[in-house]
């Protein structure tokens, strides 16, 4: 069984908003656990507004203001040992930045610096972290990489508005991984790119993966993307997880109503029979519905459904659900 | 108003508020006043004050209590009437530049640019002299007016130009609304927390700009304004002769109603700037 | 045969750069296509095809080069005809629902006057009565839309009021510029559903203009597909997508991710690096990536050929051509 790298305990992440004296609380991440292993690609997958942004943002430690961490921890096993990153100092965080985890945020597309070529980017990156390089030497570290990922060498010396949106995710998430760090983390790398587009990130993507052997996270809501990239997916469902198994039983046994949903409401060429997207509209992170948040839009709904939240169990090793429909031995009506 | 209360929470609308009501009070008070404030000798001459003459009396022989009152109504109304007229003039300038673009825009822009351009101060001077036997108020005003639309309405031109470009221009097209009613309807709510501002600083202006024009002599002396009574005080010496009620009075009441003014501006610019009113929509 | 919209030889050439150095593109080149009623015809490419482009001339948003476009045989596009263009039964709806709507504005105003300009209904009670009929049909109810603001909305509520609005005039034609981009991949389902079942109950056309083949596939009779401002493949969507002819109509079949891990993709691909070059090249725009591109595709812009029913434009099938 390959090591655990990056854990979370019943992690609570709120943002706390004071507008004219009113406070709202919105409750993007809501009692998560999470158990993310070495050498694998994690998915997950979810519609907007159930944060998971706001989730990948605390596995990287960039909780600001709106954004509290109210409860739970995050830990990441480094070199051995276990480091709770919510009680690191801003100065050991940068540290673990670019070298340890990286993050690549949405809208990467536009995260390079306009005014400057690519290369000079690089040289940005690798003087901060990685002291002593002359500017040759910086060059030299950047073409090689670009040429080992099989990016043309002639990007170097392009302005980011030279080059085409994707090519541009792809220089975001080649520096990401210039520095071979044990976590990457990508919030939505393939939104907004052509479909031949994104399969080049996502191949770049797999790339790196195997070539550095590290863990690679990875939130899209395109389950297909999810389908040809991830070995484990966890679904996220108004600010909790609610299923979590390998990709293949995902996608061939879903056990949850909303992950049924989701699988069934992507179109399949050779099928034009009527599919039917998920009802209703997600839930108000402000206001949640009570006991489970995804009873209001559920076919299966039980009375107990409305009065609590059911708890995230193994079912079977590798395969763990959050429902009153399958879990805790209850009337099991297993879809 | 649920606006009204939301704006009171800011302290500084709620002082600026306090401060100009005070002094429109004040510029109500001029009706009731005993005196004329265009005759000379209606009082003892250079008392100090007094139960009966609260802010004392000046060397023309004029009560400075309803003097001032006289001169805050005044000022008040010659900025009132450059802001207003100035506003109305950007508006409509400003709109139809950024819509039709072209031609029209170039020529709106050069005319509007040739305006910021000029020595204002200059023209001014030149125009109050000549036309300094017809000054009142509201010829004053309306000379204020006329150099204080070049701005904004280059500003409210670009606002329009960028809004121009968004989808819900093409929705509103669709729906068959005509180009005047588009304007005022889709872009004047983001054009609002700058007119507002910008009328308010523009007031800010003309009282400054009167004040200036007066003590320099170019203003019709017999008026009572704010700018006028710091005139007749610095021609009769009276910071010399420590006749401090008689300077004191419009310097204090101008520092209030400049202050007044630039918090009020502030405050409701940042209410009705349309992101902090998007975020206010969606908490709600 | 009846056509709805036609699009004859509709092109669009964009000068761009300074004095010094001008590069002229030509977005739309030559695309001729037609709509008929009671059909959903995708238009499909990647970014930087021409889609975007067409469906703004086809609006009327942006002068055409060359070309015409006839609209139960008017001519349209000129803007002294766009209200009557409208009213003829055109409308429209585009891609962020967030930015359809302007946020400062209820959403509810749109349709008022919506049904004001063209006078739609004679009192409020009418109005509201048949504002209740668009929102219900789209699957919305009128209590949850009075009164509110886009951002109290979510993006698929917003896009299914984008197109009640839109039907309020009862259009014959519906342009749909990329409508579920910006939706999430879950509820794509019920808006593209919406278009099938007003295609069904009211006879409406769709000109659904799209990047999303799966979408696109699903919910459409016929398709093209665009590249670089040319239609290279055009036909019935059962035989242009599961039988693809055309180089690039196979790359982009081949690179839909599919919800099925067993089915995962198998080989690189070799993406285009600097956009505006393959519009520059003389002869097939796709030459550059073409893994069977001869010298002739190089220089020689391939004719529209019909192979089965289908339109391709390129030169493997110039020889075979049916008539």
């Amino acid at each position: 069984m390959n090591q655990t790298i990056l854990w979370t305990e019943q992690l609570k992440a709120f943002y706390v908003l004071d507008l004219h004296g009113t406070q709202t609380v919105v409750k993007a991440v809501n009692e998560v656990n999470l158990e993310i292993q070495e050498n694998e690609v994690y998915g997950i997958a979810g519609e907007s507004g159930c944060g998971k942004t706001t989730l990948l943002k605390a596995l990287f430690g960039a909780i600001e203001p709106p954004l509290r961490l109210i409860g739970g921890k995050v830990y990441y096993c480094l070199f051995i040992e276990e480091t709770d990153v919510s009680s690191l100092s801003a100065e050991d965080k940068r540290r673990l930045r670019l070298e340890y985890v990286s993050y690549v945020p949405q809208g990467s597309m536009s995260v390079l610096n306009p005014v400057l070529k690519v290369k000079e980017t690089y040289r940005d990156f690798i003087e901060s972290h990685v002291g002593g390089k002359t500017r040759e030497e910086a060059y030299e570290i950047a073409g090689r990489q670009i040429a080992e990922l099989g990016l043309p060498r002639k990007i170097l010396d392009a302005y980011p508005h030279q080059l085409s949106g994707g090519m541009r995710q792809r220089v975001t998430i080649a520096l990401a991984a210039l520095l071979k760090p044990r976590i990457m983390i990508c919030d939505e790398p393939t939104t907004a790119l052509d479909v031949v587009v994104q399969r080049g990130v996502v191949q770049l993507l797999r790339d790196i993966q195997e070539y550095l052997e590290n863990t690679i996270i990875l939130v899209t809501h395109d389950m297909g993307v999810q389908a040809n990239i991830a070995d484990r997916v966890g679904i996220m469902y108004a600010g909790k997880m609610v299923e979590e198994a390998t990709t293949e039983t995902i996608f061939g046994n879903p056990l949850h109503p909303y992950t049924q949903y989701l699988i069934n409401s992507l179109p399949r060429f050779g099928d034009k029979t009527m599919r039917e997207s998920v009802p209703g509209s997600p839930p108000s992170l402000i206001n949640l519905p009570s006991g489970c948040p995804f009873h209001p839009r559920c076919p299966y709904v039980l009375d107990i459904c409305t009065k609590q939240m059911p708890s995230f169990t193994n079912l079977e090793p590798n395969h763990k659900v959050a429902c009153w429909l399958v879990g805790e031995g209850e009337d099991g009506k297993a879809s | 108003m649920k606006v009204l209360r939301d704006l009171f929470k800011d302290y500084r609308f709620a002082l600026s508020f306090c401060v100009l009501v005070v002094l429109v009070i004040m510029a109500l008070l001029s009706f009731f006043s005993p005196y004329d404030p265009t005759l000379w000798g209606v009082v003892p001459r250079d008392l100090e004050p007094s139960w009966e003459h609260w802010l004392g009396t000046d060397s023309n022989g004029q009560d400075i209590f309803w003097q001032a009152t006289f001169a805050v109504r005044n000022s008040l109304i010659i900025s009132l009437i450059a802001g207003l007229v100035s506003r109305l003039i950007a508006i409509i300038v400003g709109m139809i530049a950024g819509y039709k673009g072209g031609t029209t825009d170039r020529v709106l822009m050069f005319i509007s640019d040739s305006l910021l351009v000029i020595p204002l101060f200059l023209i001014m001077v030149m125009l109050s002299m000549l036309v300094r036997q017809f000054m009142n108020l509201a010829v004053l005003g309306l000379m204020l007016s006329i150099f204080g639309w070049a701005w904004d309405a280059r500003l409210i031109r670009s606002v329009i130009l960028s809004l121009r470009e968004r989808e819900f221009t093409q929705t509103a097209i669709l729906s068959g609304t005509g180009t005047l009613r588009l304007v005022l309807n889709e872009y004047m709510p983001f054009a609002m927390p700058l007119i507002f501002s910008t009328l308010i600083n523009n007031m800010s202006w003309a009282i400054g700009l009167e004040i200036t024009l007066a003590i320099l002599g170019l203003v019709k002396m017999s008026i009572p304004t704010l700018g006028t009574m710091l005139n007749w005080a610095i021609t009769y010496q009276a910071i010399l002769l420590m006749r401090w009620w008689w300077v004191g009075t419009p310097v204090v009441l101008s520092v209030f109603l400049f202050i007044a003014l630039y918090w009020m501006s502030v405050s409701i610019s940042e209410y009705l700037d349309p992101r902090t009113r998007i975020q206010r929509v969606g908490a709600q | 045969m009846e056509k709805l919209l036609e699009v004859d030889h509709l092109t669009k050439v964009f000068s761009l750069g300074s004095m010094l150095s001008r590069v002229r593109i030509t977005a739309v080149d030559r695309v001729s296509f037609y709509v008929k009623p009671a059909e959903i015809f995708a238009l499909a490419g990647e970014s930087g095809c021409g889609k975007t482009t067409a469906a703004r001339m086809i609006l009327g948003f942006e002068e055409p080069t060359s070309g015409a476009v006839v609209h139960k045989g008017k001519q349209g596009g000129k803007s002294k005809n766009k209200k009557v263009w409208f009213t003829e039964g055109v409308q429209a709806i585009f891609q962020d629902p967030f930015g359809t709507f302007n946020p400062l504005r209820r959403v509810d105003r749109y349709f008022f006057e919506t049904i004001q300009n063209f006078k739609l209904a004679r009192n409020n009670g009418e109005a509201i009565k048949l504002i209740e009929e668009k929102l219900n049909a789209v699957g919305l109810s009128y209590e949850e839309f009075s009164g509110k603001y886009p951002s109290e909305f979510s993006g698929g509520q917003l896009q299914r009021i984008s197109i009640a609005r839109a039907l309020l005039t009862n259009p014959t034609l519906l342009i749909a510029d990329e409508p579920v981009s910006m939706v999430d991949a879950s509820l794509r389902m019920s808006i593209v559903n919406l278009f099938k079942k007003l295609k069904e109950v009211s006879g409406l056309s769709v000109l659904y203009i799209t990047h999303d083949l799966a979408t696109a596939y699903y919910v459409s009779d016929r398709i093209a597909i665009m590249f670089r401002g040319h239609i290279v493949e055009m036909g019935p969507v059962e035989r242009v997508l599961m039988d693809p002819k055309h180089p690039y109509t196979k790359l982009l079949r081949e690179s839909i991710p599919e919800a099925d891990p067993k089915k995962r993709w198998k080989g690189a691909i070799t993406l285009s690096e600097m956009e505006y070059e393959e519009y520059l090249r003389a002869g097939c725009k796709f030459a550059g990536r073409c893994p069977d591109a001869t010298e002739k595709c190089k220089s020689e812009v391939p004719q529209d050929v019909y192979v089965d029913d289908v339109l391709v434009k390129c030169h493997q099938y110039t020889g075979n051509q049916d008539l």
